[in-house]
């Protein structure tokens, strides 16, 4: 078995076009919007941009969909929501955007991507984080999906999260 | 160094102007001159408090950041990984993951599979290197999952935190 062999294929296209300068702008995003009355004039000042500018281009990112969410990033774990499962899903590839749909639109799902099978070894091309207080909050969420969603038959693991060795925001570097 | 949030979060602890802060601008951060003003009057509160408020959140460690999340992808190039390793090796490899500074999440998860991480690189190129360097340093194969489609509507996460609405 070589997984790698599998593996060479084209990242997803980009959604729209991002110039240079939107590039330096969410370099400097990364480590989040400073904390002053004007941060964007703030954040302008360091690249040479206009606060106009910067709102400018953070709206065009936001609305084209590069920017998925803006705004204040929790930590669910230090907010009491201990537990997390990657549950892992094997659906029929004709039914995978008609469901994929349907469980992403739950705000106790935090993350629903499609991603390769890796045959044999590894079925699922669905992957969904589901969040909550302790175990039983989370296997009690995984039900409701699977009544919500009409997975019942919907071969699928369970896989919950027992030592976090690190998390933190993406850094990209240019 | 992970934080000890056992003993940390006790609801009481967060006031009512904490509570709306965490679960009201999760999504659809103003982007106007002043947002923390925008949100103030929102809250019927001044500018100067949301600041106090949201630099004590951050520093208790309830948030990380104010800011975006960004579409995987579309700067940079990123993939979850995974690796099946015996039982009484997973901390020593994990521990080499972890000095990847590409490596920004890396888990242990109750599977076959056991230890799951998220690399996020310059490049295509970059990513191949560093997970080719992986398996070379730590002896086992990883197995790849990019992202092939995203259906995750994201809109922050509900926090079932006592509003009094």
């Amino acid at each position: 078995m070589d997984m790698k062999m599998t593996y060479r294929q084209p990242l997803l296209p980009p959604l729209a076009e991002i110039d240079e300068k939107d590039e330096t702008l969410i370099l400097l995003l990364q480590t989040g919007l400073p904390l002053t009355p004007t941060p964007y004039a703030d954040i302008g000042k360091k690249i040479g941009m206009r606060e106009k500018d910067v709102i400018g281009r953070l709206t065009y990112l936001n609305e084209s969909g590069i920017i998925k969410r803006f705004g204040i990033v929790v930590r669910h774990h230090e907010l009491g929501y201990r537990a997390n499962a990657m549950t892992v899903w094997n659906i029929a590839d004709d039914k995978i955007s008609e469901l994929g749909a349907c469980m992403g639109g739950f705000d106790f799902v935090t993350l629903c991507y499609r991603r390769p099978r890796r045959l044999p070894e590894w079925p699922y091309n669905l992957f969904t984080m589901i969040h909550g207080k302790d175990r039983e909050h989370v296997l009690s969420n995984i039900e409701l999906l699977v009544n919500q969603c009409g997975l019942n038959t919907v071969e699928h693991e369970v896989l919950f999260s027992t030592k976090r060795f690190k998390q933190r925001g993406a850094i990209y570097r240019k | 160094m992970q934080l000890n949030s056992e003993n940390k979060l006790n609801k009481q602890q967060l006031n009512e102007l904490e509570k709306h802060l965490l679960n009201d601008f999760q999504h659809g951060f103003p982007l106007v001159s002043r947002p923390y003003e925008e949100i103030a009057t929102k809250l019927g509160t001044t500018e100067e408090l949301i600041l106090e408020s949201l630099a004590q959140l951050k520093q208790q460690g309830f948030i990380s950041r104010v800011g975006a999340v960004f579409r995987a992808n579309s700067i940079g190039a990123s993939t979850l990984a995974a690796i099946s390793v015996p039982e009484n090796k997973l901390e020593s490899i994990a521990a080499v993951v972890n000095e990847y500074s590409e490596v920004n999440h890396n888990y242990k998860r109750e599977h076959h599979f056991n230890l799951w991480f998220v690399l996020t690189a310059r490049d295509e190129h970059e990513l191949n290197a560093v997970l080719d360097d992986i398996e070379q340093r730590t002896g086992y194969s990883v197995m790849y999952l990019p992202m092939v489609e995203d259906f995750h509507i994201d809109l922050g996460f509900d926090l079932d935190l006592n509003l009094e609405r």
